[in-house]
């Protein structure tokens, strides 16, 4: 058994490289070895800037010995077919074996393929698994040919064992491996050599290198929150930036500063957002206060001044900054409270699709249909209008410009500088909501209204110059929009006709595209759509544990298109289902459908009404008449009244009589009276069964 | 005044020390100094000595300074970091260097960014630019939280991959010196000895001129003019580049710099029509994409010549 310790240094590897390349470096490696017969016990992966490394453990010091044993030609074959059968096993005539098979002698061989030392077949694998390494970017350097992330430096690579370590040998573009590599670029930048991994961990250590991702986290979050602490602040957490931050420092020294008095003015996104992108900050936050006050950054060395230049130097850019921020929200805040009429008229020269016009030409479209949508959402038609016309204005002001994932939180607060009800100033703000499927989902009426009239604005408008999403191709993120529909109208119950809103927002997107044109291109719309929108739908309800058949089995029952009865109906057909009446009920309605159909097909007739209990010759027929009488109009008024549950309790009822009927019942007699009086009363079944779903979808 | 010695030491104290100390360094480690390039360019990489030399077979290195214009960044002289015209430092070196890492932190130690006390770092920042056809993969550096250089390795450029790569350098001159020193407008920075007879600060020599410049480039100069200008400027590169590359007299002179200044004019025309909002969004691309199909052919026949193959230059016919 042996070690093996692999690290491959190079120049700085972006940090969001580096999760995966720990991982992809694993797996190549381990798979290589594996696939050449070696066993290993464990593996592990890490990453600084600077260095990719893998340790493994428990590594077989030998791939197993094999023997394959080979039939060969008769021996009394022509003696071309010996030779051919000597050559492909490598082997001599005297090392064949003749034994006797069913067709007489033939000549076997057996090709004993001995072990390979661990060593040749690690530097077989490291070797393909640098010249094959999956980085999303790569590149060539000097006048090499070997591609990278950056250049590569150095390769260590050691294999150990009891009788000590031994450097694997490996020469890739002029790269020897080595047992050698380097601590901190500044604080220890000479050369060591190293025995083995915990050696390797230690002494890196030593020359202030934490090998540890993980551990690197840790200890930012950790010092960050005892600076943060110690002045009664907080540090706003941010697992996105830590691990970046982490993938940017070999020694990480967290330093704190405060920010100055003249910018705590600013909205806490505008600082954190600030901090953020342009400098990987942390934000701490005064929780008496509530305010961003302060920052922490993490440096990559520790200096014999503890930090006080580079702490200046980083408080000096971030003054820089945030004075261009002050700047731009004050100047914004002067065009918001001279009403924005700058920005809107701004909006006109922006375009938003080359064919679906510019942002005003939107904002005018979402606002006449915002105003629609109010109403059924309990909006005010006048604040709904209102908030779509400013809506989107922040995406003209100076911060937006800057920060783009600022829109919507500027324009709140531009619209409550403007003096608009904050009911408008929030919509302004959460339009854009839901984005992602587990995002929160607008409920105040204004945003709802605004929210769903930009999405379907959107949605009808790429569907009208027919730019719809295929396979994995969405450049305008459509099936995340009609995602946020659905949440939208399922979250807050709101019952609305999808076809009727594609319709008025088709009409307007088709009334610009092709004058003139107009109802078959509305329908074709209408129906695509809603089908996308179903689509989406299942996706969405299959993550709730709801089946696609269950889903297909009502899309076809009218008023598809309101998703809050369509899933209403959904839910109680799957709860049922899952009941033993229910799986029961479904076999029983699934025999009379089969039954009736395989009897229309033959006679050729529909069998649709007239059935008569006069005509019933047994028990279990009249109770089955009995049965539908009541069961009937209960379920008719349940799904009137759109009480799902009720109707599943009502047509479940029909289980034991079902059964009951089949059990005792032949459809088919010599009576063709009676014959025909119980097809008849089969069709009441599926017609009673029409009215909840299409069940012959459902599966099982 | 500090002796020549005590200058390898203490920090600049002004504008040109810092580049003076950037050009001994530079030529010390075996660089050709070289001068700016004489037309208007948006950045040091425009020059020839960077976009055509990185090109082809042949070794190179070099550094420069490069005025650079950029009219958008034109703030009338006021803003304390923006500026229409200001200079970039740029090292170009081919093939790149394994130690240029290292050359490059001697040379912020050459300028008094010592990196024992300062936090210098190197952070992803891919670099390209699509009026060039160019593109390569490297970091911007920076020192406590501030970017002051681009590091970048060329994978291609004019459309041509690097062969070997060349190692390329940029420094924002104004902003690494404002730091060095201290300074928080750049106009207040000292260009020359703040003990000098006639100490001249970066506003005494540019202030005029910014307020000049920005009211010309936002307001005044003459879209209809400049336009034409740009297609006079893509017509004669064109003409240049089908030129017959035998002369009348029977010499094979291929014209590959004077087509790529041409190249370098449009491209700047560009950016002053840019300032003057006249182009669109969807025009914008249509610009770039003039200006790099002149860029590539420009690079397509400067590959054929000796300046880029390393091969002695074709002699010319007896007589001629």
């Amino acid at each position: 058994m042996a070690d093996l310790l692999i690290e491959l240094f190079s120049e700085e590897i972006p940090a969001r490289m580096q999760a995966r390349a720990r991982e992809d470096l694993k797996k190549l490696v381990t798979d290589g070895l594996v696939e050449a017969g070696l066993t290993y016990r464990s593996a592990g992966a890490f990453s600084t800037p600077r260095r990719l490394t893998l340790a493994i453990e428990g590594l077989s010091a030998h791939s197993p010995t094999t023997r394959e044993e080979r039939k060969g030609p008769r021996t009394d074959a022509p003696e071309a077919a010996l030779e051919g059968f000597l050559r492909s096993t490598g082997l001599t005539r005297d090392q064949l074996e003749a034994r006797d098979d069913k067709k007489g002698q033939v000549w076997f061989a057996t090709i004993t393929r001995p072990g390979r030392p661990a060593a040749d077949i690690v530097a077989e694998v490291l070797e393909a698994a640098i010249r094959n390494f999956p980085w999303p970017k790569s590149m060539r350097w000097g006048a090499g040919h070997l591609r990278w992330v950056r250049p590569l430096h150095s390769i260590l690579c050691l294999l150990t064992d009891e009788s000590g370590a031994s450097v694997v040998p490996l020469e890739i573009e002029g790269i020897r491996a080595s047992n050698t590599t380097r601590g901190h670029r500044f604080m220890a930048p000479e050369e060591f050599t190293v025995s083995g991994f915990d050696d390797y961990a230690a002494k890196l250590r030593r020359a202030r290198v934490m090998l540890d991702s993980a551990e690197r986290e840790a200890a930012i979050r950790q010092e960050a929150a005892n600076l943060a602490f110690a002045r009664g602040w907080e540090i706003v957490p941010d697992e996105g930036l830590l691990t970046e931050v982490a993938g940017l420092v070999e020694w990480p020294v967290p330093l704190m500063g405060a920010i100055e008095d003249r910018f705590l003015s600013l909205p806490p996104e505008v600082l954190q957002t600030s901090m953020k992108e342009h400098q990987k900050f942390f934000s701490a936050r005064n929780p008496k206060s509530g305010r961003i006050e302060g920052f922490v950054t993490v440096a990559n060395i520790e200096t014999s001044d503890q930090g006080e230049t580079i702490l200046k130097g980083n408080q000096r850019v971030l003054a820089a900054r945030l004075s261009d921020a002050a700047f731009f929200w004050e100047n914004d805040l002067r065009e918001a409270r001279s009403g924005m009429t700058d920005w809107a008229e701004g909006l006109k020269a922006v375009t938003f699709q080359s064919r679906l016009g510019s942002q005003a030409d939107r904002i005018t479209r979402i606002a006449a249909l915002a105003r629609q949508i109010a109403p059924l959402v309990g909006a005010d038609a006048d604040q709904a209008e209102q908030a779509a016309r400013v809506a989107k204005l922040d995406l003209r002001s100076a911060m937006v410009g800057e920060f783009p994932e600022l829109q919507g939180i500027m324009g709140r607060y531009y619209a409550l500088e403007a003096g608009l009800p904050a009911a408008v100033a929030d919509a302004a703000r959460d339009h854009y909501s839901p984005l992602g499927p587990s995002d929160a989902v607008p409920s105040a009426p204004v945003s709802v209204a605004v929210a769903l009239a930009d999405k379907l604005d959107t949605l009808t408008g790429f569907w009208a110059i027919d730019e719809k999403p295929t396979g994995s191709k969405d450049p305008f993120a459509l099936r995340r929009a009609a995602l946020g529909v659905i949440r939208l109208v399922l979250v807050n119950g709101a019952r609305l006709g999808l076809s009727e809103l594609f319709r008025l927002f088709g009409e307007a997107h088709l009334a610009a595209l092709t004058p003139g044109q107009g109802d078959q291109q509305i329908a074709t719309l209408q129906n695509d759509l809603l089908a996308f929108f179903h689509d989406r739908l299942k996706v969405h309800l299959r993550d709730q544990g709801i089946r696609h058949d269950i889903i297909d089995a009502v899309l076809n029952m009218p008023g598809s298109d309101d998703l809050v009865l369509l899933v209403n109906r959904a839910t109680a057909l799957n709860d049922v289902l899952r009941t033993d009446d229910g799986t029961n009920l479904l076999q029983g309605l699934k025999r009379a459908g089969n039954i009736l159909a395989q009897a229309e097909d033959k006679d050729g007739v529909e069998y649709s009404f007239g059935a008569d209990p006069k005509f019933a010759e047994t028990d279990e027929e009249r109770a089955l008449f009995a049965a539908l009488d009541q069961a009937e109009p209960a379920i008719r008024n349940a799904v009137t009244g759109e009480d799902f549950p009720a109707a599943m309790q009502a047509i479940a009822a029909l289980r034991a009589p079902i059964d009951a009927f089949f059990e005792a019942v032949q459809i088919n007699t010599d009576n063709q009276i009676v014959r025909r009086n119980r097809l008849n009363l089969l069709s009441r079944i599926r017609e009673a069964g029409r009215l909840i779903a299409d069940f012959g979808r459902i599966e099982g | 005044m500090t002796s020549p010695k005590d200058n390898q030491t203490a920090k600049p104290v002004c504008f040109q020390d810092v580049i003076l100390r950037l050009q001994s360094y530079w030529a010390a480690q075996g660089c050709a100094v070289l001068q700016p390039y004489d037309m208007e360019v948006g950045a040091g990489t425009f020059h020839p000595a960077t976009t055509l030399r990185s090109l082809g077979a042949r070794p190179w290195a070099a550094a420069y300074v490069q005025p650079s214009r950029r009219p958008t960044d034109g703030r009338y002289g006021e803003n304390p970091n923006r500026l229409q015209h200001y200079y970039q430092y740029q090292v170009i070196i081919k093939p790149s260097p394994p130690n240029l890492q290292e050359l490059y932190l001697g040379s912020l130690a050459a300028i008094g960014l010592d990196p024992m006390i300062h936090d210098v770092r190197f952070v992803e920042d891919d670099w390209e630019s699509p009026t060039l056809g160019a593109w390569g993969l490297g970091w911007e550096v920076w020192c406590d939280g501030m970017e002051v250089s681009q590091f970048t390795y060329f994978q291609q450029v004019g459309g041509h991959d690097c062969r070997p790569v060349s190692g390329e350098l940029t420094y924002g001159l104004e902003r690494l010196a404002m730091y060095v020193l201290g300074v928080e407008h750049v106009m207040d920075m000292p260009f020359n000895h703040p003990d000098s007879p006639i100490p001249l600060t970066y506003g005494d020599i540019f202030r005029q001129a910014e307020r000049e410049y920005s009211r010309w480039n936002f307001e005044q100069a003459d879209t209809e003019m400049l336009l034409r200008h740009f297609e006079d400027a893509e017509a004669e590169c064109e003409r240049i580049l089908t030129t017959a590359e035998t002369d009348a007299a029977g010499r094979q002179i291929p014209m590959a710099h004077p087509a790529y200044d041409q190249a370098i004019k449009a491209s700047h025309l560009f950016n002053l029509l840019d300032a003057r909002g006249v182009i669109s969004v969807t025009e914008r691309q249509a610009y770039i994409g003039r200006v790099r199909a002149l860029a590539k052919r420009c690079a397509d026949l400067f590959v054929t010549t000796s300046a880029a193959t390393g091969e002695p230059l074709p002699a010319f016919p007896a007589g001629a």
